[in-house]
Parts: C-alpha cells; sequence; structure tokens
C-alpha cells in the first residue's frame, strides 16, 4: 500500500509538472498562432462580406431570372433578404444603383403577381400564395384587402347573376329546392371561402380588416336574400309545403355554417328572419284558401238548392248538403293542418328557432289560422242575416238553415275536436293568450241562434205576404156566402207543411205539449174555444155589446200574453211555432183594418178553422193556435155591422168537403 | 190634456173626450156621438180647442169610402172648460159638422193633418195617392180647395199617413206610401225629398223632431223606427229595433225631442232615449267652476237607450202621444179600448232639466 501511494504520488507529480510543460506549449502556441488566427478570422469576414456583395450585385439579374422564370416565391425572398442592407447602404452610390434596379424588378413583380392575382381563373390557394408574396413585398395591406374583396366580390356577383336569371320569366322556374341548393352552394360556399381565406391572410390586420369582410358579407349577403326572398314569393299556391319546408331547410343550414365566421355580418339572424316571414305567409294563404273552400262549398250548396229538379228523382236531401259541407270543410282544415306541421317537424333546421316553437304555434297556427277560420266562417253565415232587401233577397232560407245547423253543430262538437286536435299537433310552447274553446262555441251558437230567427223570419214574411194580400185586396162587404175555403189558406196550410218538412231535415222534433184527445173534432163556437176554463161566449147579440168586450178583456187579463217573438230554441217545433205566430198576428191586424159583410164574417171564420185544423199539429202548445184565430174571427166580428155567424157544423163541413 | 179615443161599438160611432186631472189623477169622460160614420183618423185644431177633423168610413151601395170632415163640439164639453158635472148617465151630445173636406171623389181620405203653427185655417187631406191642401174659411164653415198634387206612378199608390213639418214657416209636409217618405212643399205642392225604402214594409207613422230641423222618425211593419236627416235620404241617422212586431205609432216629445215614444201591436210601448241624435246632445252647458274634478272625468258621450217598457196592455198599442200641456205625460191607446197615461221617470227627469 505504501508503494502504491508512493507510485501515485510519483505519478501525479510527474502528471502535474507534465501538465505544467503543456500549459506551456499551448501558451507559446497560441501566441504564435494568434497572428495567424486574427488574420485568418479576417479573411472569412472578409469572405463572407464579399459573398454577400456578389449577392447584392447579382440581385437584378436574378430577380430578372427568377420572375421570367415565374419563382415569385424565391424572388420575394430574395428580395426580402437584400432589402434591409440596402436601405442602410443607400447613401453608396453603388448601392444606391442596385437597389433601384431592384425596385423597379421588384415593382414589375408586384405588377406580375397583381396580375396573377387579378386573373383570378386560379384557384384560391395560388391567390393565396399571391397575397401572402404581396403582403411580404411589403404592399400596403389594405390595397391587398380591398383588392381581394373586389375579386371575391366578382365571382360572387357572377354567381348572384345566374341565380337571379333563373328567376326570369322565360326558361321554365326551376324547382325551389334546386334554387335553394344551387344558391347555397355556388353563392354562399363561395363566400364562407373568400371570408376563411381572407380571414387567414389578412389576421393579422385586425379589426379594421374584419369590419371590412362584414360589410362585405353584408352587402352581398342581402342581395342574395333579396334574390331568395323573390323566388319564395313565386311559391304561391299550392297547399303542399313539403317542397317549400326542404327548401327553406336547406337555405337555412347553408347559413348556419358560416355564421360563425360571420357572425358580425348577422347572416344567420337575416336567414332565419326570411324563413320566419315566409312560414308567417303560408299561414296567411293557407287561411285564405280554407276561407275560399268554405265559399266555394256555399256556391255549391245554393246552386243545388236552386237547380230545378228532374222529374224522377230525387235532389240532394239537405242534410246530405249539410254533411257534405261538413265533412268538406273539416277535411280542408285538416290538409292545412297537416301541411302547416311540416314547419315544425323535428328534422328541420329552424323548428328549433323560439319563433317557430312558440310564436307560430299558438300565434300563427292555432289563434290565425284555425280561430280565424273559425271566426270568418261565422262572419259569413252573419252577412247571410243582414242582406239587404227584406223580401228574402238572393239567400234562399234553406241555406240560412243549413248554416245554422252547421253552426250549431261546431258549437256542441267540432270546435272542440279542432282545437285539441291542433294542441297536440303544435305542442305551445310560449305563454301568449290564446282564445279558449268556450269564447268561439259561445260565437258559433249565436251565430246559428242569429241564423235561424233571420229564417224564422223570412219564412213568417212570405206567409204573411200571403195572409195579408188576400185580406186586403178581397172585397169583403159583398163577397158571396162561402161555399168553400179560400184557395189562399190551403196554400198558407201546404207551404207550412213543406216549411215543416225542410226543417225536419236539420232539426229534432223538440217538445209539445200533450194533446187534447178531441184537438181535431173541437166544436167550434164564434169566439170561443171549448176550452176547460169555459169562456163566456153568448152567441152576439147587438143589445149587449158592452158584456162581451169586457169579458172577453177580463178573459185577457188571466190568459197568457202570446209574445209574438220569443227567441227561437234549436228544434223544429219552435222554428214553426214562430212562423205561425207571425202569419197569424199579420192575418189578424190586417183583419181589423178591413170591413165585413156579413158573408165576409162567415167566411173568415171557414178559413180560420180550416186553419186551426191543420196548424195545429205542427206547434209547440196548440192552444196558441185556438188563441190566435179566435182573436181573428172575434175581431172580424167586430168589424161587422150585421154579424150573422154561421153555424158551426155547416162550418166543419165546408171545411171538410174543401 | 185633452186625449180622444174613439172606441166603435155597432152602429153608434162616438168620439170620447177624457180630462185628465193631473194633480188628483181624476179622469173625466164626456162622449159625442159621431153619426157620419165609422172614424179611423181624428186630429185636432191647434188653435180652436173645440174644433176637429175626421175621416170616417161610409158605407153605401156595398161600397166602403172613407170621407174627411171638420167637427165642433159643443161648447159645455170643450175640455178645460169649465167642470163638467160627474155623471156617467148623461146624454152623449152630438158634434156639429162644419164642413166636409171635399167630394169623396178623390179617394179614399186617410188622414188629415192641421197646420201646426197657424190658426187653424189650413189642412191637409190625404186621398189615395193626392194631398190636397184646403183653406177654412168663414171659422171653418167651408173648405176650399187652395192646391193638390198627386202621386203618378205604377200600379195603386196610396198614401197611408202624412204630417206637417213645425219647421220652415210650416210649409213642408211628410207622406208615406207603402214603404217611401216623402217630403212635400205646400207653396208649390211639389216633392222636395223621397226616400225609398225607408222601411222593408209599409210606413206606418212618421213624425218630425220639433227641435231639429231636417229630423224626422219613421215607424214600420219591419218592426224598426229610423231616424232620418231630410239632407241625406240615403240612410237612416239611426234605427231602432226594439219591438217584435209592427210599430204603428211614433212620437218624439214637443220640448226635450230626445225622448221617443213607439207603439206596437206586440202590446208594447218603449219610451226611448236617443240622445246622440237629439237637439242637445251634452245636456246644459254647464260653468266650468261648478264641475269637480272627478265629474268631469266621468262625464263620456251619452248613450241611446231605451228607458223604459210599458206593457200594460193586453192588446196591440194603435196609437201613443204626448201631452200638449205637461211635457212629461203621455197616453197610449190599445184595441181592447184601454187608455194609459204614464209619466216620465223622476229620475230622468230631473236629469234633463238639471
Amino acid at each position: 500500500m505504501k508503494n502504491d501511494f508512493r507510485k501515485m504520488e510519483d505519478e501525479m507529480d510527474r502528471l502535474a509538472t507534465n501538465m505544467a510543460v503543456i500549459t506551456d506549449f499551448s501558451a507559446r502556441i497560441s501566441t504564435t498562432l494568434q497572428d495567424r488566427h486574427k488574420r485568418i478570422t479576417k479573411l472569412a469576414g472578409v469572405h463572407a462580406l464579399l459573398r454577400k456583395l456578389q449577392f447584392l450585385f447579382e440581385l437584378p439579374s436574378r430577380l430578372t431570372k427568377c420572375v421570367e422564370l415565374g419563382a415569385y416565391g424565391q424572388a420575394v425572398r430574395y428580395q426580402g433578404r437584400a432589402r434591409a442592407v440596402l436601405q442602410q447602404y443607400q447613401h453608396l452610390p453603388s448601392f444606391r444603383a442596385i437597389q433601384d434596379d431592384c425596385q423597379v424588378i421588384t415593382a414589375r413583380l408586384a405588377q406580375q403577381l397583381r396580375q396573377r392575382f387579378r386573373e383570378g381563373g386560379s384557384g384560391a390557394p395560388e391567390q393565396a400564395e399571391c397575397v401572402e408574396l404581396l403582403l411580404a413585398l411589403g404592399e400596403p395591406a389594405e390595397e391587398l384587402c380591398e383588392e381581394f374583396l373586389a375579386h371575391g366580390r366578382a365571382r360572387l356577383e357572377e354567381e348572384l347573376r345566374s341565380l337571379e336569371a333563373e328567376l326570369g320569366p322565360s326558361p321554365p322556374a326551376p324547382d325551389v329546392l334546386e334554387f335553394t341548393d344551387r344558391g347555397g352552394s355556388g353563392f354562399v360556399g363561395g363566400l364562407c371561402q373568400v371570408a376563411a381565406a381572407y380571414q387567414e391572410l389578412f389576421a393579422a390586420q385586425g379589426p379594421a380588416g374584419a369590419e371590412k369582410l362584414a360589410a362585405f358579407a353584408r352587402e352581398l349577403g342581402s342581395r342574395y336574400f333579396a334574390l331568395v326572398e323573390r323566388r319564395l314569393a313565386q311559391e304561391q299556391g299550392g297547399s303542399d309545403n313539403s317542397l317549400l319546408v326542404r327548401a327553406l331547410d336547406r337555405f337555412h343550414r347553408r347559413l348556419r355554417a358560416p355564421g360563425a365566421l360571420l357572425a358580425a355580418a348577422g347572416l344567420a339572424e337575416a336567414a332565419t328572419e326570411i324563413v320566419e316571414r315566409v312560414a308567417r305567409e303560408r299561414l296567411g294563404q293557407h287561411l285564405q284558401g280554407l276561407q275560399s273552400a268554405f265559399l266555394g262549398c256555399l256556391t255549391d250548396v245554393r246552386q243545388a238548392l236552386a237547380a230545378p229538379r228532374v222529374a224522377g228523382k230525387e235532389g240532394p236531401g239537405l242534410a246530405e248538403l249539410l254533411a257534405n259541407v261538413a265533412s268538406s270543410t273539416l277535411s280542408h282544415i285538416k290538409a292545412s293542418l297537416a301541411s302547416v306541421h311540416l314547419f315544425t317537424a323535428k328534422e328541420v333546421s329552424f323548428s328549433n328557432k323560439p319563433y317557430f316553437r312558440g310564436e307560430f304555434c299558438s300565434q300563427g297556427v292555432r289563434e290565425s289560422l284555425i280561430v280565424g277560420f273559425i271566426r270568418s266562417m261565422c262572419q259569413t253565415a252573419q252577412n247571410f242575416c243582414e242582406s239587404p232587401g227584406e223580401k228574402g233577397g238572393a239567400t234562399p232560407p234553406a241555406l240560412l238553415l243549413l248554416l245554422s245547423r252547421l253552426c250549431l253543430d261546431y258549437e256542441t262538437a267540432t270546435i272542440s275536436y279542432i282545437l285539441t286536435l291542433t294542441d297536440e299537433q303544435f305542442l305551445v310552447q310560449d305563454q301568449s293568450p290564446v282564445t279558449p274553446v268556450s269564447t268561439l262555441c259561445a260565437e258559433a251558437r249565436e251565430t246559428a241562434r242569429r241564423l235561424l230567427t233571420h229564417y224564422v223570419k223570412l219564412q213568417g214574411l212570405v206567409i204573411s205576404q200571403m195572409l195579408r194580400k188576400s185580406v186586403e185586396t178581397r172585397d169583403w162587404l159583398s163577397t158571396l156566402e162561402p161555399r168553400n175555403v179560400r184557395a189562399v189558406m190551403k196554400r198558407v196550410v201546404e207551404d207550412t207543411t213543406a216549411i215543416d218538412v225542410q226543417v225536419g231535415l236539420l232539426y229534432e222534433e223538440g217538445v209539445r205539449k200533450a194533446q187534447s184527445s178531441d184537438s181535431s173534432k173541437r166544436t167550434f163556437s164564434v169566439y170561443s174555444s171549448s176550452r176547460q176554463q169555459g169562456r163566456y161566449a153568448p152567441s152576439y147579440t147587438p143589445s149587449a155589446p158592452m158584456d162581451t168586450n169586457l169579458l172577453s178583456n177580463i178573459q185577457k187579463l188571466f190568459s197568457e200574453r202570446i209574445d209574438v217573438f220569443s227567441p227561437v230554441e234549436f228544434n223544429k217545433v219552435s222554428v214553426l211555432t214562430g212562423i205561425i205566430k207571425i202569419s197569424l198576428k199579420t192575418l189578424l191586424e190586417c183583419v181589423r183594418l178591413r170591413t165585413f159583410g156579413r158573408f165576409g164574417l162567415q167566411q173568415v171564420q171557414v178559413d180560420c178553422h180550416f186553419l186551426q185544423l191543420y196548424l195545429w199539429r205542427f206547434v209547440a202548445d196548440e192552444e196558441l193556435v185556438h188563441l190566435l184565430l179566435d182573436e181573428v174571427v172575434a175581431s172580424a166580428a167586430l168589424r161587422c155591422p150585421d154579424p150573422v155567424p154561421m153555424e158551426p157544423s155547416v162550418v166543419e163541413v165546408i171545411c171538410e168537403r174543401g | 190634456m185633452e186625449d180622444d179615443a174613439p172606441v166603435i161599438y155597432g152602429l153608434e160611432f162616438q168620439i170620447h173626450v177624457i180630462d185628465f186631472d193631473d194633480e188628483n189623477n181624476i179622469i173625466n169622460k164626456n162622449v159625442l156621438l159621431h153619426q157620419a160614420g165609422e172614424i179611423w183618423h181624428i186630429s185636432a185644431s191647434p188653435a180652436d180647442k173645440g174644433v176637429l177633423a175626421t175621416c170616417y168610413n161610409k158605407t153605401a151601395d156595398g161600397k166602403v169610402v172613407t170621407c174627411a170632415a171638420v167637427w165642433r163640439m159643443p161648447a159645455e164639453l170643450e175640455p178645460g172648460g169649465h167642470e163638467s158635472p160627474e155623471d156617467a148617465a148623461s146624454p152623449a151630445h152630438a158634434l156639429e159638422l162644419l164642413c166636409h173636406l171635399g167630394p169623396a171623389a178623390h179617394g179614399s181620405t186617410a188622414c188629415v193633418a192641421w197646420e201646426p203653427a197657424g190658426d187653424g185655417k189650413r189642412v191637409i187631406s190625404l186621398a189615395d195617392n193626392h194631398i190636397l191642401l184646403w183653406d177654412l174659411q168663414e171659422s171653418s164653415s167651408q173648405a176650399v180647395l187652395a192646391s193638390s198634387a198627386s202621386l203618378e206612378g205604377k200600379g195603386q199608390l196610396k198614401f197611408t199617413t202624412g204630417r206637417w213639418s213645425p219647421h220652415h214657416n210650416c210649409t213642408q209636409v211628410a207622406t208615406a206610401n207603402d214603404t217611401a217618405v216623402r217630403g212635400w212643399d205646400t207653396r208649390t205642392m211639389s216633392q222636395i225629398y223621397c226616400i225609398e225604402s225607408a222601411h222593408g214594409q209599409l210606413v206606418r207613422d212618421l213624425d218630425f223632431n220639433p227641435n231639429k230641423q231636417y229630423y224626422l222618425a219613421s215607424c214600420g211593419d219591419d218592426c224598426r223606427v229610423k231616424f232620418w236627416d231630410t239632407r241625406n235620404v240615403t240612410e237612416p241617422v239611426k234605427t231602432l229595433e226594439e219591438h217584435s212586431h209592427w210599430v204603428w205609432g211614433v212620437r218624439y216629445n214637443h220640448s226635450h225631442d230626445q225622448l221617443v215614444l213607439t207603439g206596437s201591436s206586440d202590446s208594447r210601448v218603449i219610451l226611448s232615449n236617443m240622445v246622440s241624435i237629439s237637439s242637445e246632445p251634452f245636456g246644459h252647458l254647464v260653468d266650468d267652476d261648478d264641475l269637480s274634478e272627478q265629474e268631469e272625468r266621468s262625464q263620456e258621450p251619452p248613450q241611446d237607450s231605451v228607458i223604459a217598457t210599458y206593457e200594460e196592455h193586453e192588446d196591440s198599442v194603435y196609437a201613443v202621444d204626448w201631452s200638449s200641456a205637461d211635457p212629461w205625460l203621455f197616453a197610449s191607446l190599445s184595441y181592447d179600448g184601454r187608455l194609459v197615461i204614464n209619466r216620465v221617470p223622476r229620475a230622468l227627469k230631473y236629469h234633463i232639466l238639471l
């Protein structure tokens, strides 16, 4: 061990001395070579400088060669490298010359680049390259932006023009779907490309550049929308919405993509607005379609009613016509609902928008379309009541009857059915006020009531006119002894029967007061009816005029007053009662205005008995008919200076004969 | 107040003169005999309380002809005179015939109307399709035909009723024939205006608004009452459809023309407040100092309304009229001979007055 250590020590000493020697030598070499080292460094530096200078001197020719060869990128790179140096040493005349040359060539280069850029036929990447190079050349960025946009605009305008050409009348207009496809892919695609490229290239430009892009997009976008709207406006007719909805869907979808890029331009919102507008218009068109279909139904009904009956063939009954109208209207409504429903289908891109989820369903479909249609139906029906001519005008009474039954049916069943259907299909999600079912039903019932009242008035008028003419035009003083019932009365009974049948086709019978068993065989003495109360009825003698009158007045106090125009219920008996009341009251008033001879009075007696025989079965309460007819005969007797009533048996014989 | 209620009893045609004592609510009745025939129309002279004109039916040779004549009531039975004894058994007095209004050759006379503001010297009678203007001379004992006019046209045109307008110096008369209402100038006897199809059916009665010059009310068998401005006859100013059967009479209140009375064969008398077309649509003008803030705010344009429906009659009401003595009193007459006298509700009366 000691040896080893001693050896190591020796070694270490030796190493130390060697190192010292080496250091010594190294130092001596460095100093010797120092000189050379310096000189070589200097040479190397000069060499590099010379190479640079060479490069500079050759720069113009190189640039020219590059330009000729079309290697623009390289040229621009060279130029970039040399620019700073040239700038710094431009006070040296030689450098200045070089710089000038370079500038000339660079200018040419830029021009060529621009040329290439403008030609445009080249695709976008090449253009992007040009723009990049130009930017690197130090061209002002705004100009480039403008040019780039202008170039893009030119392309897009061409697209727009071709779209517009499609709108023209001469070539057969293609599908809406094709149109929006073309527009979407051509224009919108191009716009997206331009926008993307722009943003890439000019990202460094900051907000000003983005603003320009937005303005550009907005302007072109608005023109595009204008064209789209024009085309959509052409889609007027047709109740089928499927094509339209698909086209709108494509259109909207396309514009959602660039939305991110062009958020500032608000294109997506504009597109949504367009879709909403179209949807609203469509709803309006549907409403009009429904209304005109309804009016068409009514015209058909009128024609069917007015058509002369072909011998041997019964025309369509009222019930059938009513069923036709009701079913066709309902089917139209359902069809409209179905086609409008397409707007809210899940697959459609805009069905999620708040408008479609909310306002479209509640205000648009339910309120404007359905409720609006029902209301307009009621209004149309009511307009028939207000026909100016009191003589019945052009409205056939059967139409009034049919419409009133239709409205009544709507009130009882159909309205709630339709609204339930609507609510199911279009789930209402917003809070706007909607018309409750009860309001609509009340309106429909009111319309039905008015129509029925008008019907009663019209028919009552017809019969009243007959009776009035018959009383006014006859000479009652010098008439002969009555042998038979007057033809007018038979007509009246026939007409009343016809009306009864007509109303019976559509309305239920109604409730009648129980008839007494001997209604049709009542003994008919002059002023009384054989009622249970037994009105005091002496045979009329001139000597006691006061008593009879007084007693009849007292009797009237206790009997119920007849209301000629009590509201009409929705059943046949009520309608007929109304009509008969009007007619008999007219007869009463007319009789009170004339003076009767003896036989005139007897004729009135016969006529009234005949009416009583046949009219009692139509009214709700047969006492009514008895009362009115008794009044008629009583008034006639009062108007007669020489009243001698006919024997009841003779009256009956004549009536049975006639 | 005088009121006449013709009731027809067998061969005795009578006029009942009924005295209504307002303060004591007592009715006196006197009966006058009118033997000439059955009375269809009656009107009293505005000047002389005892003079009246009637249209009556005369049956001759199996034909009925309506004639018109002027009569005088016996002096002691003149209404408003000294009190007559309440004696139901007093013998009926007879009317004294003053003069006939023309030969019956003109046709059946439907109506006789006295000139309202005149001295009882001029009358108009409507016979078939003629209007005849008479001058009564020598204390109404002689009637001279001053002028006449006829209605030309297809068919049998017949006047049904007529009324003298109290405006324009009493030179205008309105007549009704079938569904048309025509206005005539009595100075030239020419037609001034014509309201075609005033009503859907026959026009029964007319009346002029006493305060507003050009306003006229008509009622007819279409159950409606229509108010017209004669300067614009294409459309009625207002239409009332309160009745359910023919309206036989319409009358404006003589001083407050917003009160309109109508009677109809549905046995009802309806008093309506037609404020919007009256001469005082907003009531009296009140000084602003008197109105407190709240009152001003609550003043809205007044609404037309039905004031009351009177259902005391059991049969058709054929005539209604206002009293010329007390503007709040009116009477109505129905077929069964019932005469009902009513008042305007007090609340409304004070509202109008104050």
